[in-house]
């Protein structure tokens, strides 16, 4: 036998499939289809874990996914656990490790426990009163301690080694829910013809028959018909039935969320299935048949473990077969309470007395409680409870006054009614609308194409629930589109399970005069107290009681809790309870994993990494990368011995004084074809392209039409109808929707074509002195003469035998050229170049040192030098800015006051005085070392580095007026010192330009 | 994730493909060079950003990457309908279940 407390022929589950799991490291034994509640509650656990801010001894208070308590740290191993798994959730697998939570040294004694003691001091918003001064000790003292002693589970500090499946999925009909409703529903949508899925959160169909024994469908018991209704589903084609599996989120547009629990329930999972998977369905129609939630009763001491909701009493009876308590008193607003109450009496299970707080409970209740031998108290209240770790025993008496007696139970089940589920509901964007005669709240208009049924939509009654069902699913299928048949009607049902009768709200002995401790949300340990309080310290909207209390904002989301939260504070302001309003109802419903959100997108699938052709060659002659956007860029190529300095240092000499090779295919690359590609390029940059000649480049300028620098590159003419335009590496997406913007919407009539060929074409640039006898030899067809092929020159041919663009340009002010080759040729030519380069003396280079290079030479970097709020003027780029054009974006922008008026910050080039000192790039430059903090900022360094060729540090910066402070010193502050540095042109090597020219 | 029918691919595909471009209908000036300050902070900067009915550009950027119009309605993100780029603006009205229909049309 699994479990003292586990009832001999009660239940569904075969006692002869036992399973081993342990709690706390103490191993037990449970049946297959327990769930971690059923299994501890059948071994006499209750206390499962400490609350919150008191540490108050907690047990399971439900049977389902709305568990506030009995939060528990569950896995396989180190790796595979999943901390705050609600037990009342989680199936037991053989070999399951379970854990509790928030308590030292252990459960039954919890240091922590003292919290309890000083509660006077933890009120609701104690955090913002208590902690205010002294302002810094709430960083070092107050936070981490009070972090250490609240809380909840530990997240796993190792790598999820399991994976995850994401699934698109597109229906006629969703119905979440598979509870006699949702089943009915989704049988006659399918019989209907539609393409339905059904999902259920629970590991079996069923609903409230989980627990309602009494009720009959179609001449056999609920649960029985449940089971042949999803028998009957899953042999249809056209339905799929999803357990365990929740719906979480209700998107726009009908996209519904789920999550599949697929290995989480079995001992050895094959390791091919995912962990969990993600279910995004797009469905025509949505049904929502989500059921009620039970509420507690809201009472002094009302958290001791023990005490529990009535419906998941019966579930653990009449499902798990297991008996919550031997002596289970019972207390209740209503009659679905009952129900519980005659089946454990009838199981055997003692029942001392049934405590209703209505004066007139209905007579045949009555009846059959006398006939079975329980005491009825009618219009008393439970007032209070004892137990230390477990409820010993329940004060029992009239609220007004006059005598009480305590009354041993080892377990107290509750009622105070059923709020109906209307999350998925109120996610969908519909508003509630308050049932005064129900007392609650109901779907009202559902804005979109969804319907509610059965118990979430406020209809009580079994047959009335599934006939509206039946011809829901059957208006969804037709409003799905689908050629609907005759309509499929429900089967007569019946059940002897009422839930009439609710309250909201603190039951007697908890009212406004009282200061005893009455849990209204337990997962928060938010008191009815608490709640008073906040509304007498001024919280009058219901979302400002629900911050300043934290009431509904565990991970519950108060499924238990928001109902009775709420109606506390409208006693308190004196309003009808729905002119108090609900709080927003949010994703997700009960929480999910961190991996079943990423599904596949993380480690190497988490961003896509772009690699050059080239990046084998890089990578094993010792590159180092860097990341620039998603690609892998070759920053330096360190010898043996070198650090970056010193690698970064000998590539920079070896350009200048022999040659260098460079990985330049990540440059973004725009062909631009058609009669009008020289009038659309006019458009698109500050430059005219009218006068290019086919053959030559020109460095382009692209603006917004607010006149600020939005990309460069040098863009050549291969013919008069085609240009090879290249961006920054970061700007190619950008800068193609920019033109295709332009193109599509605003000059429709322009006759040309834009292709972005960044991913056709290697690029490998050759600089330096020796960079034409580097590659000479191995091109065909062109004449390298500067004469012939002067800088700023682009000539088709072929390299190796190989169709190549060879541009002469530079990037670095050596004369040299950019090799174009199509990219599966990349690294053959690229190793054939080498070959020749090597036994010259050229290194390879990498990013680093094409950015030292740059600098030394004044060229900018789009983004680097400049920030979004930089005009070609401020840049020193004016010469680049057509004067003649009638139109460019941007033309109007430059012209704005703010732009042409002065006082604009302008790039210059920096030195330092003492040329040692590299400045830091972002730092920011002031006029008067010596004035008063805070100083008076004019502008701030861009670019700096070490330049091994000019023996000293050089920077650029932007400075206000800069351009007429040539010559001047200016400082920039550091936290240890402050730096001279001297206003200079930003052309630091070869200002004539002798050596592009060579 | 919203649904959206692209009019030249005449497909109603995921909002995944697509990205939005800002405020439709907002033409740029012919002689742009010579407008004035105003007129160029009107074109420029001022968007009307309304809760309701928003006319805005949508680009199919991993489908057929043409720009389009739409009207969406900023409360509940439903689009009434899309249309190419350089159509006239298509007018919308709100019937009495509050959900906007093309004007004139049936609910």
């Amino acid at each position: 036998m699994s479990g003292a407390n586990r009832i001999k022929g009660k239940g569904r589950l075969t006692p002869a499939k036992t399973l081993r799991f342990t709690f706390d490291r103490k191993v037990l034994t449970a049946v297959e289809g327990d769930t971690l509640a059923s299994a501890l509650l059948a071994n006499g656990i209750h206390l499962t874990g400490r609350s919150f801010k008191y540490h108050r001894p907690r047990g399971m208070l439900s049977a389902g996914s709305e568990e506030p308590n009995a939060l528990l740290d569950v896995g396989r191993d180190a790796a595979r656990r999943t901390p705050n798994i609600r037990a009342t959730v989680q199936e037991v697998y053989d070999g399951l490790q379970a854990k509790s939570q928030n308590r030292w040294p252990s459960l039954a004694f919890d240091v922590g426990g003292i919290n309890n003691l000083a509660s006077p001091f933890f009120a609701a918003g104690f955090y913002y009163k208590t902690f205010m001064w002294p302002k810094a000790a709430w960083k070092k003292l107050y936070e981490p301690i009070i972090r250490a002693a609240a809380g909840l589970g530990v997240a796993p500090s190792e790598r999820d080694p399991d994976h995850y499946a994401n699934h698109f999925i597109h229906c006629d009909v969703l119905v979440i829910g598979g509870g006699a409703a949702g089943l009915t529903a989704a049988l006659a949508a399918a019989h209907a013809g539609a393409e339905v899925i059904v999902c259920d959160e629970q590991a079996e169909t069923g609903g409230a028959f989980h627990h309602d024994t009494d009720a009959t469908v179609d001449g056999v018991s609920g649960w029985d018909w449940a089971q042949a209704a999803t028998a009957e589903l899953r042999a249809m084609d056209n339905v799929k039935v999803l357990t365990r599996t929740t719906a979480f989120g209700y998107q726009a547009q009908n996209h519904v969320v789920l999550v599949e629990r697929v290995t989480e329930h079995l001992a050895n999972p094959d390791a091919s299935l995912p962990r969990e998977r993600l279910w995004q369905v797009r469905a025509r129609q949505v049904i929502i048949a989500t059921g009620a939630i039970e509420r507690h009763m809201v009472f002094a001491n009302n958290d001791r473990p023990g005490i529990m909701l009535a419906s998941a009493a019966r579930t653990y009876l009449n499902h798990y077969g297991v008996a919550v308590g031997s002596k289970v008193g019972v207390y209740t607003a209503c009659d679905s309470a009952w129900s519980a109450a005659f089946d454990l009496k009838q199981a055997g299970v003692s029942v001392p007395a049934i405590v209703d707080v209505r004066t007139d409970p209905d007579p045949a209740l009555v009846a059959r409680a006398s006939e079975l031998g329980i005491e009825v108290l009618s219009g008393q209240a439970v007032l209070d409870t004892s137990g230390k770790l477990r409820i010993k025993s329940m004060k029992v008496g009239k609220a007004s006054a006059g005598s009480t007696r305590d009354i041993a139970v080892d377990a107290l089940i509750m009622s105070s009614g059923w709020t109906p589920s209307v999350h998925m509901y109120s996610q969908s964007r519909g508003k509630v609308v308050w049932d005064e005669e129900g007392q609650r709240f109901l779907p009202g208009h559902h804005v979109q194409a969804c319907a509610s049924v059965g118990a979430c939509s406020g209809v009580d009654d079994l047959a009335d629930a599934m006939d509206g069902a039946a011809k829901a699913g059957h208006e969804a299928a037709k409003a799905a589109g689908v050629e609907t048949g005759p309509v499929w009607t429900a089967p007569d049902a019946d059940t002897a399970t009422l839930w009439t009768g609710s309250m909201m709200g603190s039951a007697a002995g908890a009212g406004p005069e009282t200061t005893v401790k009455a849990f209204v949300d337990f997962q928060n340990d938010v008191t009815a107290k608490d709640i008073r309080l906040a509304v007498r310290e001024g919280m009058h909207s219901i979302e400002h009681v629900k911050r300043f209390t934290t009431n509904g904002m565990a991970t519950d989301q108060g499924k238990t809790s928001n109902i009775h939260g709420l109606a506390i504070a409208a006693e308190m302001l004196g309003k009808p309870l729905p002119q108090v309003g609900l709080t927003t109802f949010r994703s997700p419903f009960t929480p999910v994993t961190f991996g079943a959100i990423v599904t596949h997108s993380r480690g190497d699938l988490f961003e896509p990494i772009r690699r050059t052709p080239m990046h084998d060659w890089e990578e094993a002659h010792g590159a180092v990368f860097e990341d620039v956007g998603q690609w892998k860029r070759a920053w330096y190529y360190p010898r043996p011995g070198e650090d970056m300095h010193q690698a970064v240092n000998r590539e920079c000499r070896t350009v200048r004084e022999s040659a260098g090779m460079f990985d330049a295919s990540t440059l973004g690359k725009i062909e631009v074809v058609g009669p009008d590609a020289a009038r659309f390029l006019n458009l698109m940059y500050t430059n005219g392209w009218d006068k290019l000649e086919p053959g030559r480049c020109k460095y382009g300028i692209m603006l917004r039409e607010d006149g600020f620098i939005y990309d460069d590159g040098v863009v050549g003419r291969l013919a008069e109808d085609r240009f090879h335009v290249t961006t920054t590496t970061g700007g190619a997406p950008r800068v193609m929707h920019h033109m295709e913007d332009y193109l599509q919407t605003e000059f429709p009539d322009l006759k040309v074509w834009l292709t972005s060929t960044t991913e056709q074409w290697a690029v490998i640039a050759v600089q330096g002195p020796k960079a034409r006898e580097i590659i000479a030899p191995l091109v065909e067809g062109i004449d390298l003469s500067t004469e012939a092929m002067p800088h700023m020159s682009l000539r088709e041919g072929t390299i190796c035998g190989v169709p190549t663009r060879l541009f002469r340009m530079s990037f670095t002010g050596e004369a040299g050229y950019e090799v174009n080759v199509p990219a599966d040729y990349g690294d053959a030519v690229w190793k054939a170049l080498w070959a020749r380069a090597e036994p010259l003396g050229a290194c390879a280079y990498g990013t680093e040192t094409m950015h030292v290079l740059r600098a030394e030479k004044g060229y900018i970097i789009v983004g680097q030098d400049t920030d979004g709020t930089v005009t070609p003027d401020d840049a020193g780029l004016n010469w680049a800015v057509a004067k003649k054009k009638p139109d460019f974006v941007g033309i109007r922008g430059l012209r704005r006051p703010d732009l042409i008026g002065g006082g604009r910050k302008q790039l210059v080039g920096l030195t330092t005085k003492d040329p040692n000192i590299v400045l830091e790039e972002g730092a920011q430059i002031v006029a008067d070392p010596n004035q008063s903090v805070p100083m008076t900022m004019i502008g701030h360094v861009t670019s700096s580095y070490w330049s091994e060729n000019c023996g000293r540090s050089i920077a650029m910066g932007v400075v206000i007026d800069g351009r007429a402070l040539k010559g001047r010193t200016l400082y920039v502050p550091m936290p240890e010192r402050t730096i001279e540095v001297e206003v200079t042109d930003t052309v630091f090597i070869d200002k004539e330009g002798v050596r592009l020219n060579g | 994730m919203l649904l959206i029918h692209c009019p030249y691919c005449q497909e109603e595909r995921p909002e995944l493909e697509f990205r939005n471009a800002g405020e439709a209908h907002i033409e740029r000036p012919k002689d742009i060079a010579g407008i004035s300050d105003e007129e160029f902070k009107t074109f420029f900067f001022l968007r009307t950003n309304p809760k309701g009915v928003a006319y805005e550009r949508w680009r199919h950027i991993h489908g057929c990457a043409r720009f389009f119009n739409a009207v969406r309605d900023t409360v509940s993100d439903q689009f009434v309908t899309t249309y190419r780029a350089g159509e006239p603006r298509v007018e919308v009205e709100r019937g009495e279940d509050g959900k906007l229909k093309l004007k004139g049309a049936a609910q």
